[in-house]
């Protein structure tokens, strides 16, 4: 659950992004890093390799102002996506508080998206989560290109419960941003339920 | 959502204070640090006011998480400390009670042989307190604690959270 710090009157989230190599994770987290005002975000932390590719985790602390008295502070990370990076991918799950799950609408990368769904359903619940009740968004990312699937014939093959859906083109930004306060809205509104 | 809630209270916080600061004290290290295995800082006491914890947290538990998965690769459960040197500073790091890490960042000043004996010391304190915590967290006082912490979100509406984002 968010770390609640009454001392220091703030609260803590983590979110993580989630989803197959290549499709747009650290994209996201780019974008809102460039398009947040200095005072309100951290140094974005990049473990990658020399060809770009995430290795460990990209992270990115974003502070948005105060909600019932509170800071509120937001750990947003990225796992690797390539598929041989299992292990690490599970430790950044530990402790998540809200998830989005980026995928790739090319065609050519649907199977993917299809394994990185399965598999992170199967880290969750080794964690000890309910994938049924975690806070979650499916974002549908790389709309621009022209291989993209249908909105609706992706939606249809990744959604496994009522989760909100938004397409997004993470380069340019749209639906970063709507993404990422969706899922903030659904891990605060969580709290409610404890 | 999973783990199972570890709720501090301001008192637990004090406590942990008084811990690191003894353990700054008895080292003469620049930082003691302490942190939650999902990267998420607990307290810190010590001159290195440049840092930024929020990172440092993450990198850390990043650090510990990793080595499991080394430790857990060539059969071990657990890797408890982890030692980097370098060349004006160093770090040690360890994991109290499976639940916590320990950072230290320390110089010439002090010495590895000085903070492992006083990690070692402090430790039992650290974990009688980790210790106490989760038991009161599975309590009904645990329970009310909790639903104590996140009264004042009970009422958060949508017009809250599109307050955050301007």
């Amino acid at each position: 659950m968010p770390f609640i710090n009454y001392a220091a009157r703030e609260i803590n989230c983590k979110i993580v992004y989630y989803g197959p190599g290549l499709c747009g994770k650290t994209t996201n987290i780019q974008f809102i890093h460039r398009r947040t005002r200095a005072n309100a975000k951290g140094k974005l932390i990049s473990l990658a390799t020399e060809t770009d590719r995430t290795l460990f985790f990209d992270f990115m602390p974003l502070e948005l102002g105060t909600i019932r008295g509170f800071r509120a502070r937001f750990h947003l990370y990225t796992v690797p996506g390539q598929v041989f990076y299992e292990a690490s991918r599970k430790m950044i799950l530990k402790g998540a508080d809200g998830l989005v799950f980026v995928a790739d609408s090319q065609e050519v990368r649907m199977d993917a998206n299809l394994d990185s769904v399965e598999t992170m359903k199967g880290n969750l619940r080794e964690q000890g989560f309910d994938p049924q009740n975690v806070p979650y968004v499916l974002q549908l990312n790389k709309r621009d290109l022209p291989t993209a699937l249908g909105a609706d014939e992706l939606s249809d093959s990744l959604r496994f419960r009522n989760e909100p859906v938004f397409e997004a083109v993470a380069t340019e930004g749209p639906g970063v941003f709507e993404t990422l306060k969706e899922v903030i809205k659904q891990v605060l509104h969580d709290l409610k339920k404890r | 959502m999973g783990s199972a809630s570890f709720v501090i209270l301001e008192e637990d916080y004090s406590r942990f204070l008084s811990v690191l600061e003894k353990i700054g004290r008895e080292t003469n290290a620049k930082l003691v640090f302490l942190l939650d295995k999902a990267g998420r800082q607990i307290a810190s006491t010590g001159e290195m006011t440049e840092v930024d914890p929020t990172s440092l947290a993450s990198l850390a538990a990043g650090n510990v998480a990793a080595t499991e998965g080394v430790a857990q690769l060539v059969g071990e459960e657990e890797f408890a400390t982890l030692f980097h040197e370098g060349r004006h500073d160093n770090v040690h790091i360890s994991v109290v009670s499976n639940r916590v890490i320990l950072l230290i960042v320390f110089d010439e000043r002090s010495s590895l042989g000085l903070v492992r004996l006083r990690v070692d010391q402090s430790s039992a304190e650290l974990m009688t307190l980790c210790k106490e915590i989760e038991t009161r967290s599975e309590s009904g006082a645990g329970v009310a604690a909790l639903a104590a912490t996140t009264a004042p979100f009970a009422e958060i509406t949508d017009e809250d959270i599109d307050a955050l984002f301007g």
